[in-house]
């Protein structure tokens, strides 16, 4: 017995000399609400620190929530042992790191869609409404009845900007079109609410609504699913989400959540780390539309050239999409 | 004209889809209130029979497994709340909550790891849900004016559970008001000493009671999660076993005023649903936090005004003690 304990404790401190060896940061990520296999946006994060991992050989810490007073609690535990950079996925966490990050000026933390003003954090903010715009005009080129639809998820500006942008797109292709928009509601729990999601989407089917696209996380699956059910084009949101239901889905719009997990670690292993704000566009490749295997078929040459005519002119600034956040309302 | 006959119809359909599991878990909690056990724990009973249901039809690809598992599942839960109030003697509300709180938490962690996906069951396909029916005749009958588009839309075409559910009330009410077991039910729930007095087991009829409500929870999880949806979420029930207890009480504890009251909340909800963005004629577009507070508001002005005193059993929520 005793041997065996030896041998326990030798292979425990040869693990741990082997992993400080390997290591000269300690990355970590705090995943939101979903978890790091949701499918989407979490799970994009997770792509992109595996990524790392496999590129550099460094291992990091993750820590999965359930309920949102555990955001703090994991910021804390995490800079108290060591670990730096820490990434905080979503803007639900931007409390628990603004507070955490003041306790530890040294740590440095990175926090994804939303912006904490401290010397050692560093924000990176998505320019969603450039990519819904694309997806908008997507949207209003495939529809045939000239109505799409907009399933938010709580009502915040946040999704105002992704409806926004996606107005504008389908405005840019079919002057005419009527948008549809609706939110599941105005409490967290809207972003987990597939059965209201697909409800919504029925109506907006029954008032002739034939491509309808969600930014609403969970519910945004029962939006799918209905539209499946109906025959009718949906839109994903955050990741390539165009495989759930190949035929049906017309196209995604991407945020590369990815790269920003990626870019702080490995920024923070080559020293180029910096704070500050960064604002991904099309131009920066932080947002775009997915074209795959699955929606090929969806998806003609026309449409194809007129959305990359918009992304084109988009990134030389020919057309400015305006941005909801900006002045808290949006042109019609 | 034609419109607003369109709209009404369609918004009749998405109403009778909502209330559907708000009808079921109001009729479970009409079996357990009545026979003097408080329920809040439909809420739960129906998110671990989505969990339950979502996960069996993910791996055997059956509905009817999946129904069968969820309301065992839930079954199980009843009697667990009954083993706690009715042996055990317990506070029926604290009872209630432990099994909500055991149950979200429960769920998630199960998802997690029987599936790897953050909580949630893998998407369904069509044949592991239960699909709408369409009925005969419903596509002749859609040239027929008014009566074509009510049967097409409105009767047909919606899935096996939610015709279910209607046929549960009329069975709820004639088991509670026209067999033995109703009038003992409803005997236990006002004055159990009597019941005790007249040589019936006290336990053994509450422990009934608690058991059709597991049962019709079981009902109610399985089309949230396989029918309306195509896998489970967290928390995917969102308070619609609170809603369903609230129509009960509503309905003051019978069968027939709480379907009523189930599809007030219904359609309530649908026309929030149907009425987000939407221009109203001399009025403008409402904005979206109004129509949600709709149906609250709606509720507050019914309660004040027209629907009454509401007069609970009366032994609801007191634990019976066998005189010796």
């Amino acid at each position: 017995m005793r041997k065996l304990w030896t041998l326990a404790c030798a292979t425990a401190l040869m693990t741990a000399a082997g992993a400080t060896q390997a290591s000269d940061i300690e990355p970590a990520v705090v995943f939101d609400f979903g978890g790091k296999f949701d499918k989407s946006f979490n799970e994009g994060v997770y792509n992109g620190v595996e990524r790392f991992k496999e590129e550099t050989g460094i291992a990091y810490s993750d820590f999965e929530i359930t309920n949102e007073t555990q955001f703090e609690q994991a910021h804390r535990r995490f800079a108290q042992r060591g670990a730096n950079p820490i990434v905080a996925v979503g803007f639900s966490q931007a409390g628990a790191v603004e507070a955490v990050a003041t306790e530890f000026p040294d740590t440095k933390f990175t926090i994804i869609d939303m912006v904490v003003d401290l010397p050692n954090v560093q924000s990176v903010v998505f320019k969603e409404h450039e990519g819904s715009f694309l997806v908008g005009v997507l949207a209003a080129m495939a529809s045939e009845s000239g109505k799409v639809g907009f399933i938010g998820g709580m009502d915040i500006p946040l999704i105002r900007k992704f409806a926004c942008g996606y107005v504008q797109g389908a405005k840019y292709a079919n002057a005419d079109v009527e948008v549809v928009e609706n939110m599941t509601g105005t409490t967290p729990a809207a972003w987990n609410d597939p059965g209201r999601g697909g409800e919504l989407a029925k109506g907006q089917f029954d008032r002739g609504v034939d491509v309808v696209y969600a930014a609403a996380g969970g519910t945004g699956i029962g939006v799918y699913q209905a539209a499946a059910d109906e025959g009718k084009y949906a839109i994903g949101v955050d990741s390539n989400q165009n495989h759930l239901h190949p035929g049906t889905m017309l196209t995604s719009m991407v945020k590369r959540v990815d790269l920003a997990a990626y870019n702080s670690f490995m920024g923070a292993k080559d020293g180029t780390w910096a704070s500050g704000v960064s604002a991904l566009g099309l131009a920066e490749g932080g947002v775009d539309w997915a074209l795959d295997e699955n929606n090929a078929p969806l998806v003609s040459d026309d449409m194809k050239a007129k959305v990359e005519h918009a992304k084109a002119d988009i990134i030389a600034g020919k057309i400015v999409v305006h941005d909801y956040m900006s002045d808290n309302a949006c042109p019609s | 004209m034609e419109d607003i006959f369109v709209f009404a119809v369609q918004t009749l359909d998405a109403t009778l889809r909502v209330s559907t599991p708000l009808i079921l878990a109001a009729m479970a909690g009409l079996f357990s209130e009545r026979s003097g056990i408080i329920d809040i724990s439909l809420e739960g009973k129906m998110l671990a029979a989505a969990f339950a249901s979502a996960a069996t039809a993910a791996v055997t690809g059956s509905p009817w497994l999946a129904l069968a598992a969820a309301m065992i599942t839930s079954l199980f839960l009843a009697l667990l709340h009954g083993f706690a109030c009715i042996t055990h003697r317990g506070n029926h509300v604290v009872s209630g909550v432990a099994i909500n709180i055991l149950v979200s938490g429960l769920t998630i962690v199960l998802g997690i790891a029987w599936f790897a996906q953050g909580g949630q069951t893998p998407l369904l396909k069509a044949d592991a849900r239960f699909r709408p029916i369409e009925w005969p005749g419903a596509q002749a009958m859609e040239g027929v004016p008014f009566l074509g588009p009510l049967y097409e839309e409105l009767i047909s075409g919606h899935n096996i559970l939610v015709y279910v559910a209607l046929l549960v009330v009329p069975l709820t009410w004639w088991v509670v008001y026209r067999s033995r077991f109703g009038l003992r039910l409803r005997a236990v729930g006002e004055n159990p000493l009597a019941v005790d007095t007249a040589g019936i087991s006290v336990a053994f009829l509450r422990y009934r009671a608690v058991a059709i409500c597991g049962l019709l929870c079981g009902i109610a999880g399985t089309y949230i999660a396989i029918a309306q949806n195509a896998g489970f979420i967290r928390e995917m029930t969102a308070g619609q076993g609170y809603i369903a207890l609230a129509a009960m009480i509503f309905g003051k504890w019978r069968p027939l005023p709480a379907l009523g009251a189930c599809l007030m909340f219904g359609l309530l909800d649908a026309i929030s649903i149907r009425l987000q963005g939407v221009s109203i004629a001399g009025i403008g577009e409402v904005p979206v936090q109004l129509i949600q507070a709709l149906p609250y508001i709606m509720t507050v002005v019914l309660l004040a005004g027209f629907i009454g005193k509401a007069v609970a059993p009366k032994a609801i929520g007191v634990p019976f003690v066998k005189e010796r």
